[in-house]
Parts: C-alpha cells; structure tokens; sequence
C-alpha cells in the first residue's frame, strides 16, 4: 500500500531524520496560516497518490500567504489523472545547496534489501542508474545479522563523497533502511536529500510504499498516520461492484470466491484460482470475448459463496452470461461450486443452461458435480478440453443466437 | 530418479492439526509408495495422533522420537507464526521446508531463506503446494487426494516448475495425456520472495538423469525469469525449457495485483511481454496455450535426441 508524501514524511521524521517545517492541510485558509507561520515564500503540493502532479499543476511556487490560499483552494479542486487529492502540503521553500538521493529497496534475485544513494538527487534514479551509474551506490543488507552504519557509509562513499557530508549522511540512510525493514516498506525513499546552504541535510520528499501482508502488525503505525482498514490504496479505487465483492467473501472464512475487478464487457466470469484465472482471463480475450470480470475461487468455498459470487457477477449490468472455469482442483470441490452457481441462476430466476455458457472446473469430487450439472442440462467439460478450448466455448455460446 | 525428494524422505508436519494439514497428512500417507511422516508438531498437543502420525510440542520431541535426523517438513501454521515454525524446523537439522502458508511478510521470508542458506537447508515456497514425484511420493497439498493426484501426474522425463499450485497439475495433466510424464513437479511459490527460484532448481533438474525436458509456468511481476534465462544461458543447459505465461493483461494494469502476491507489474522488467522476450532470447519457447506445450517439447527432445 502506498503511502501520501505527508504521512511519508511523518515516518521519515519519527524515524529520526531531519525534514522542513512543513504543514499538511485539507483548508485553503489554514495552508495560509501555515505560510504565515513559516515566513516567506513555500511550496504547495497537491496529496495524491499519483505522480505527474508538476505537469497537472498540482505544484505551485506562491511568495505570499494569500498566494499560498488561493493556490491550495484551486489544488484542492484539481483532480489528477482520476485522483482527488487528500489535501495540500505547505512546505518552505528551501535553499539548497546540492539534491542527493537516499532510498531502500528490495532485491528479490538476492533476497534481500539493498540501500541506494547518488549525489545526483532530484531525478528518478532509475535514470541516473541508466546515465550515470558511477553515481548510484549500492549495499545489500542482511535480514538476520544486525544493521551497522558502515554498511550505510560504503554506499555512500561508491559515489565519491566524503569530507564532513558522508558523516552527516550515514546516519539518514541508516536510519532510512531501519524503518525500512521496521515497518515492511517495499520502497523507502527520500528524494531529493537536500544540503542546505548552512550544510546540513534535510529531506525534502519522500516516497513509501509498505506490503500489503504486513497491514496486520502495522497497526501501531498506519493508526498514528490515521490510515483506516477500509483504505485499501490500490492503484485505483474499489468501485461498488468490487466492494460488494469483498462483501460476498467476508460472509463467512471458507475459502475463497472474492478478489473481484471490474471490467465492462459481456461475458461474466466466474474463475479460479490465482494462475487459472490468470489464464483464463487471458484465453477469454484471446478469443475475441469480453470479460465483465476477474475474479478468484479457491480454497474450496462454500455453496454460499460460490453462490454469491455468480450471482454478483450475474446481475452486473451488461452481462448476459457466465462462464465457470478453473484449472484441475484439489481442495476446492467441484460440486460445492456446482452447486453454488446452479443455485444463483435458479433464485434470479434464470435457467441455469441459458446463463453458464460452459462449466470446466475439473477435479475433486468431479462425478458428483458432473451429476448435478447434467440434472439442469448444464454444458461442462472436464480436463480434456483445455482452459483456452473452454473459453472458445464460452464465448462461441455467448455469441450464438 | 527426481529432485529433492524420494521414496525414503523423511517429514514432518508442522501445524499438523490445522483442518488443511491434517488433509494434507491423510494425501501424502496415501499416495504412491507413501510418505514417511514421522510425526507432526502443533504447541500444546502433544500426545495426540493425526491418522496415526504422533504429534509433539516441539520439532526436537519429533527427531529425539525418530532417534534420527528427518529430512523435511511441511509448515502450514498461519503467517503470523510461520517464521518461528521454520526457525524451529532448521535449527533442529530439516534440511528441506515445504512452506504452505499465504500472506506471510516478505521481511519474515527474506529471514527464513537467509538463515535456510546459513545452514545449508533449503526452503520451497511460500504459498506453495509442495512438490511431487508421480507414482512414488508427494510432499505437500499438490495434486490433491491420492486419487485425484494419480490423473494428473505419470512417471516420465520432464521436470515442471510452476509459480501456481493449480497450475502445475493442470499443466501435468496436460503433458501425461500426450504421454510426456513427469520427473519431479514443483509448486515454488507465488510471492515475491520465494526460498527456490526457477534458477535455483535448475541445477538439480540438470543433474537428474531422468529428466530431460523442463515445463514451467510464469507470470508477471519479478525477475525470476530474467534470473531463469541468465542461468541457462551462461550454464549452456542441456535441457530443452517451454514455458507458459499467464497473466499478459496485466500490461495494461500497472500497479495491480493479480493471481499472487507476486504479480505487480511496478517496471518494464515485470511485464510479460518483456518477459516472454527475455526467455526467447534464452532459447525458451513461449507457448500461447497450454495444449501447445507437449508437441513443442516433442519437437525440442527430438532435437537433443536424435
């Protein structure tokens, strides 16, 4: 989950590292006071959590608190790139001497975290790495044996700097790889790190991205920043169709029918499991179909959710019909599934063989499945035909008279 | 012949009386030549028995009551308490570590293959199903009840390394109905961080005289097949590879998660198309379908065997 630049900066500034005396607010009148109590001319920064805000012009420069007011009233009713902002951060305007960059990321090839830094901060490091690499350091850094500075001081010291900087600098990127692994961020980042005139360093921007799977343990941290459980911080935002989703899945803790997104075609699907669905979703476009859906099933679901789901999917506007697939199952059950979506057609009042254009779910408790299936004339197929033929199939019925 | 396991492997279970992993335990006893489960840990329910393997508190009451080092271990124990179990399992002397469990942290994984690699012990998964050798032993859910894993699954010449569960049996299935059977199947895992990359098998796949082609299943996001086409090309593998990608319309979404926690696409390097490219310029075929998948490894053994 991503993190907004002002709660960014409120974790780089609990973790010890020096950042400006910025303010962050939802109120073009408070962003003025905030200008007045810094002094002289600011920074208003638009709070979404999409980039190319600069070129939306959800980045402006004003001199003067009444400037500041009426730039962060118009920022805060500038939607970017479909995103409405949180609010605007109000940040002095700094004078800097030199931009360097500091972040932590992991290296999955290896295993472990790897810090990053370049006395040419202010850009994407991507690009720096491309153009520059002899300005990029680099330090793997172990997931068991502790975390010591001179770790921090050889990444730096790779770019060449040293004098009185890199003793200032060890203990921000220290630092920075410390909450880091603390609080399970997938990227740490502070960019640029600027040298102020009188020579000392201050964040200036920070990016943090945490993992999803640690949301559970971070409590502490995402209710000091006021992050709510219902925050998921996808890409996107969960749209109505997707939420009531979450809600069929939550009915009860067996198995999976959730993990809905939505998409605006014809064909309704009704899949599993995590590399199946991926497939099918791909085989259904494949052959020309257009999905209303993705979804995932697994983990051997009840006949409620499965239930749910198709019904769900089902009373989507635009879908005329569904497909059920998955790839050979061995903990889901074929009938329960059987079940389930035979279920949701009968209590929408629907023939099941009219809406389930094909039914290949093969594998435990196959027989019985089958059984049910051909008691409501329901077309299905077992492991014969494959993932790519069943899709054909399904979007063949879809398009036949 | 196969890889990391055989008829006389010996595991544990630990989590052992989890609703799942007592599944588990009554799949792997029945199949094949039946595995050697010399017992199960859950804290707190010692002195019980699950279809007749005894369970202890601890892993070191499992290896004292063995009276002798054990192999390995299935851990399906809930994320929160995985790294302990395998802290636990390693530090007793398992040499190999089936990890079941979903949504366990990458820092917790990352410390789990670290101190796996201190001591010489090997981890297979997160989120995995385990790994079998038809018609002689499974160690993990893959493939299913007995039953059902003997339809999927026959003895033969390829190796098969997949990122889904589901996935490496429906692309088994697929190879023993063309009669291709299988050396060893392994489900590695969907995560990001995972103990046993396509890389890092191959070594073993190489050495197995049995085997003499390789399946794998992919997806987006990571750089293990960049990882994967790196290793074959600088080790001039003598195993023709066909892959399958799943998941090509994750392209289009940056920044979405689909299938596995694995799947983002966040750079050019995590997309399938840069992928499939990368794998082609390795000498890996990229098959659209899955039922392309055995005709293409026909004509690749044919190739290496004339």
């Amino acid at each position: 989950m991503r993190f907004f630049e002002y709660e960014a900066r409120e974790v780089v500034k609990s973790a010890g590292i020096p950042v400006t005396d910025y303010g962050f607010t939802t109120d073009p009148s408070e962003a003025r006071a905030i200008a007045e109590r810094i002094g002289g001319p600011v920074v208003v920064k638009s709070q979404v959590l999409t980039g190319g805000r600069m070129k939306a012009g959800g980045v402006t420069f004003p001199e003067t608190p009444e400037e500041a007011e009426r730039d962060a009233a118009r920022i805060l009713a500038l939607e970017i790139n479909g995103h409405m902002p949180r609010g605007v951060l109000v940040d002095p305007r700094a004078s800097v001497k030199q931009e360097y960059y500091a972040g932590v990321v992991w290296d999955g090839t290896r295993k472990q975290p790897v810090m990053l830094f370049s006395d040419m901060g202010g850009i994407d490091i991507e690009q720096v790495a491309e153009e520059h690499p002899s300005h990029v350091g680099r330090q793997h850094f172990s997931n068991i044996l502790p975390l010591s500075d001179y770790q921090a001081k050889q990444c730096i010291a790779q770019t060449g700097v040293t004098g009185a900087r890199i003793n200032k600098l060890v203990p921000i990127l220290t630092r920075l790889a410390r909450l880091f692994v603390e609080h399970d961020m997938t990227l740490a980042e502070i960019n640029p790190l600027a040298e102020m005139e009188d020579g000392s360093f201050v964040a200036l921007d920070a990016h943090m991205d945490m993992e999803n799977e640690a949301r559970p343990r971070q409590k502490a941290l995402l209710k000091a920043l006021g992050v709510g459980d219902e925050e998921t911080r996808q890409a996107r935002e969960a749209t109505p169709f997707e939420l009531a989703g979450e809600e069929v899945d939550a009915q009860d803790h067996r198995g999976v029918a959730g993990n809905v997104t939505e998409f605006d075609g014809n064909l309704g699907l009704v899949i599993g499991a995590g590399g199946g669905s991926l497939t099918l979703f791909d085989a259904v476009r494949n052959a020309g179909g257009k999905p209303a859906n993705y979804c995932e099933i697994g983990g051997n679901p009840s006949v409620a959710k499965a239930c749910g789901l198709a019904k769900l999917v089902l009373t989507k506007p635009g879908v005329d019909k569904i497909a059920v697939m998955m790839s050979i199952v061995s903990n889901t059950r074929v009938d329960i599934v059987a079940r389930g979506v035979i279920k949701a057609c009968l209590e929408l009042g629907y023939e099941p063989r009219e809406k389930i254009t094909i039914f290949r779910i093969p594998g435990a408790w196959e027989e019985e499945g089958f059984k049910i299936l051909d008691k409501y004339g329901v077309k299905y197929a077992d492991r014969s035909v494959s993932l790519h033929e069943a899709s054909r199939l399904a979007v063949e019925a879809l398009e036949a008279p | 012949m196969s890889i990391l396991v055989d008829a006389d492997t010996t595991f544990i279970v630990q989590g052992i009386t989890g609703r799942e992993a007592v599944n588990l335990t009554r799949e792997c006893l029945d199949y094949g030549v039946g595995a050697k489960i010399v017992g199960g840990v859950t804290p707190g329910r010692k002195g019980r028995e699950v279809h007749g393997v005894p369970v202890f508190d601890t892993v070191a009451q499992a290896v004292e009551h063995h009276g002798a080092p054990i192999k390995g271990s299935v851990v399906t124990v809930p994320p929160a308490f995985t790294k302990d179990a395998v802290f636990e399992a390693i530090e007793n002397g398992i040499e190999l570590i089936v990890i079941v469990t979903e949504r366990i942290p990458r820092r917790d994984v990352a410390q789990m293959v670290e101190l796996a690699a201190l001591r010489g012990a090997r981890i297979i998964g997160p989120n995995c199903l385990g790994m079998i050798v038809p018609d002689v032993i499974k160690m993990g859910g893959i493939g299913g009840p007995a039953r059902d894993a003997a339809k999927s699954y026959t003895p033969g010449p390829i190796g098969v390394i997949s990122r889904s569960g589901g996935m490496t049996t429906e692309m088994s299935s697929t190879l023993s109905a063309a009669g291709l059977g299988q050396s060893t199947a392994v489900s590695i895992g969907g995560d990001a961080i995972i103990g046993s990359t396509y890389a890092e098998l191959m070594p073993l796949f190489e050495a197995d005289p049995q085997t003499q082609g390789i399946v794998i299943y992919t997806e987006p996001g990571g750089r293990m097949e960049a990882e994967l086409a790196a290793w074959v090309t600088e080790h001039d593998s003598r195993l023709p590879i066909v892959a399958f990608m799943a998941g090509r319309f994750m392209d289009e979404m940056p920044g979405m998660s689909f299938g596995h926690a694995g799947t983002i696409v966040e750079g050019k390097e995590d997309t399938a198309t840069e992928k499939i490219a990368r794998l082609a310029e390795a000498g890996i075929t990229v098959a659209e379908e899955i039922s392309q998948i055995p005709e293409i490894m026909k004509g690749k053994l044919a190739e290496v065997t004339p």
